[in-house]
């Protein structure tokens, strides 16, 4: 599944950061999203979405291989994580966290719920995947 | 106790004491949130008689159970204090992230008294609260001042600001939020800087519990798509507040130099499409909103250019409108040069027009504002919107007043053409025509602003439609019918609305979905069970609701010594003149029609002859204590 993002849409609402927290974690906090809005103001007065491209910067940070790629998706094997957190210094668009109940990082892992819910479609499915959500 | 955060934060900037104390469930269940505690904790906590900028008047932060959880519009916080426009009962709120962001720091209120000795700020940052230098911030614009903390402290703050107008306690400072977010009525801007606080920043990394977190989530994606399958979602959205201009203008209702008519012909050059085409960057929304108001552009003009949120419906009609100025370009300028001095658009449009009205009428001369003054010229308004906003000189002195005052001073019959209602400058809607909102406007608990109630469906075709469907279904014919409609109807138009709105105040999020686009009320009830563990109804809302209103308007009984019937009457123009030119042409109201109006309301609402609820009613709606305790209130 790939998402897609239009930055020129999002109002910067944050709608998909609780979304993101609420499906992952079962939390109503934003802190805890694996994507994150950025508002340029005053000026250029525009937002930008930032977002895991599954990029795998991650993967190769780890010093002990517990992040692994399966599908195109890099997920983040808790077992072996040993709560270092360099893949989070590592990744590229600032959008991995620490929990902080046990100090362990955790990664998009492309659920597609911030995209079920934007309302601005900022952030949607590709087209071959938003023809799989429909069927 | 689930919805809430469980806390209130409370700071006295004199004794730099900070406590944080448990939220009282019983508050909760009694008052709900927001609005219902700011009245709540103003009527047993601010002690009898304080000034606005004495340092015991309270400054009051108060987010509801439904701020900062995932439903559409979750983003509203109230603040609330002692007016120091009118010396009464006051909130003002704002969207944008803040409120969401003090809950997720654990705090669902603050309250802070005292004065800084020094000019500070107050840093939020989850359980860390310090009181902080602002030295560097002092004098700045709101706008930049918000720049600047942001890149000292970290762009993920949110953060409060106010501007110069708010440090040097202009009646009408407003507080300002997100680069174009304004808590903008009542002054309570002047009231943060009485205190020597220049901004308030919060960062929450913490959750907020929900009795149900799935079934919360299932809801709220529900709540999500039923506002999406609304028509005014994709036709109201895009222009936002200022997709009303038109029909406003056409309807007659558009207030046109300082309220003398009530249309203008310019109206397609200041409207939501001229937003669109000459302004607009991008959509800005409030927490969690689907079809943002906010229209974030630039604006460039002969006297300058800048970077602006808006202007939306309110902006445009009284700086458009009140003030005649030609393009959105420079409704804009105007509209930007507020938010910068910290000065409520509404309020700072209403004096310009006033001020430029009285040099017409030679009431004040060219040697008092520094210069000649002429409604529709920008280098007029921009200069008025300096003098009152820095109080440059002794008329900028007097402007920073207020219109009331201003004019009680000014005198020579300026008092019939200082538009507002106990000292709150009117907002948006002309309702010579319109005897429902005019109800409304003279009945609001703050003062004449149309938030608290809007009737003008009822007024213009007979029934409570959403703004959407009004503005799509059109006008008319150049010439309105006469708006024929009982009394008692109109009471309980106004009632019911004033009723149905505050709801959203208290539950913390925004009343638009319902009002813009006709999102039933019901879903509130259910989100708020959800989310709380508690069953509710929206007729328990309801009657929450009412008690907040009677409470708010026993405050205004207590704190002013003569306060009754008398307050409740709009100025002479709306009475004594009938309307000059456009669709109302003709039409006028007599005193005796308000009387009427208010005879009607004070009976629908079982208040007394002089606008007092009586003790049966405080009884009724649940303050029978109120009526154990002294009207002089609590003591310093």
């Amino acid at each position: 599944m790939n998402l897609v993002f239009d930055h020129g849409k999002c109002s910067g609402c944050g709608a998909c950061m609780l979304a993101c927290s609420m499906e992952n974690f079962l939390l109503i906090a934003p802190s805890r999203a694996l994507l994150r809005i950025e508002g340029r103001f005053p000026s250029p007065g525009d937002y930008q979405i930032h977002f895991c491209d599954q990029c795998g910067i991650c993967a190769k940070a780890c010093p002990v291989d517990a992040i692994v790629v399966e599908d195109g998706i890099f997920r983040i094997n808790e077992e072996d994580c040993i709560a270092c957190c360099e893949c989070v210094e590592a990744c590229p668009r600032s959008v991995m966290i620490i929990q902080p109940e046990n100090n362990i990082p955790a990664k998009c892992i492309l659920c597609g719920e911030c995209a079920r819910i934007c309302p601005r479609e900022a952030i949607s499915f590709s087209c071959e995947d938003h023809a799989k959500e429909c069927q | 106790m689930f919805g809430y955060a469980g806390k209130i934060l409370r700071i006295n900037l004199t004794t730099q004491e900070i406590v944080k104390d448990i939220l009282p469930e019983k508050m909760c269940e009694e008052f709900i949130g927001g609005r219902g505690f700011v009245a709540k904790t103003l009527y047993e906590e601010l002690p009898f008689g304080t000034h606005p900028f004495d340092e015991h008047n309270l400054f009051i932060i108060a987010t509801g159970p439904l701020s900062g959880h995932f439903l559409p519009a979750s983003g509203k916080t109230h603040f609330g204090s002692k007016s120091p426009a009118t010396g009464g009962y006051a909130d003002s709120n704002m969207g944008g992230h803040f409120g969401p962001a003090l809950k997720y720091a654990g705090y669902d209120m603050a309250i802070v008294t005292g004065k800084a000795e020094t000019p500070s700020y107050i840093f939020i940052e989850d359980g860390t609260i310090e009181i902080r230098p602002a030295t560097a911030y002092w004098g700045k614009g709101a706008l930049t001042c918000e720049e600047m903390m942001k890149k000292d402290i970290g762009q993920d703050f949110q953060i409060l600001t106010i501007g110069p107008a708010g440090e040097k306690k202009v009646n009408f400072a407003c507080i300002s939020h997100d680069f174009g977010r304004q808590a903008g009525r009542t002054g309570m801007g002047a009231v943060l800087g009485s205190k020597n606080i220049k901004a308030i920043a919060v960062k929450g990394t913490g959750s907020i519990p929900a009795a149900d977190v799935k079934k919360a989530f299932a809801l709220g994606k529900e709540a999500f798509k039923k506002v999406s399958q609304k028509p005014g979602f994709k036709g109201w959205t895009p222009e936002g507040t200022a997709g009303i201009t038109d029909w406003i203008n056409e309807v007659g209702a558009f207030p046109a130099k300082n309220f003398y008519t009530s249309h203008i012909d310019h109206g397609h050059m200041i409207n939501g499409k001229k937003v669109l085409e000459k302004l607009k960057i991008t959509d800005k929304g409030c927490y969690c909103c689907p079809t943002p108001c906010g229209k974030y552009g630039f604006t460039k003009t002969s006297l300058g250019s800048a970077y602006v949120e808006g202007p939306e419906f309110e902006t445009i009609s009284l700086f458009g409108g009140s003030c005649l100025l030609k393009t959105i370009e420079e409704v804009a300028y105007a509209n930007y040069l507020c938010d910068e001095l910290g000065i409520d658009t509404i309020s700072g449009a209403s004096v310009a027009a006033f001020a430029m009205e009285c040099f017409e009428k030679g009431l004040i001369a060219e040697a008092d504002i520094g210069r000649t003054v002429e409604f529709g010229k920008l280098e007029s308004i921009v200069h008025l919107l300096n003098l009152m906003g820095l109080r440059e000189n002794a008329l900028g002195d007097l402007l920073s007043q207020g219109v009331k005052t201003a004019s009680e001073k000014i005198g020579k019959g300026s008092e019939k053409f200082a538009i507002h209602v106990k000292g709150l400058e009117w907002t948006g809607y002309e309702c010579r025509n319109a005897p429902s909102m005019m109800l409304a406007y003279m009945t609001a608990d703050v003062g004449a602003h149309h938030n608290r109630a809007w009737v003008m469906g009822h007024d213009v075709v007979g029934a409570a439609t959403n703004v959407h469907d009004l503005i799509t279904a059109g006008t008319a014919g150049d010439k309105r019918p006469k708006a024929v409609i009982s009394p008692e109807d109109s009471a309980q138009y106004v009632i019911d609305s004033q009723h149905t709105r505050p709801i959203f105040d208290l539950l913390g999020c925004c009343r638009l979905q319902l009002m813009e686009l006709g999102f039933e009320v019901e879903h509130y009830a259910d989100l708020y069970s959800v989310i709380t563990g508690k069953k509710i109804t929206w007729e328990d809302l309801i009657r929450v609701s009412e008690k907040v209103w009677t409470l708010t308007r026993m405050f205004w009984a207590r704190e002013l010594e003569n306060f009754g019937r008398h307050m409740d009457y709009p100025p002479p123009r709306f009475y004594e003149e009938l309307t000059p030119s456009g669709p109302n042409k003709g039409y006028g109201i007599s005193l005796n029609e308000l009387d009427n109006l208010l005879d009607a309301y004070y009976t629908a609402r079982g208040w007394d002859n002089n606008g007092i609820p009586t003790p049966e009613t405080l009884e009724r709606v649940g303050l029978a204590g109120l009526m154990k305790t002294s009207l002089k209130g609590n003591q310093k």
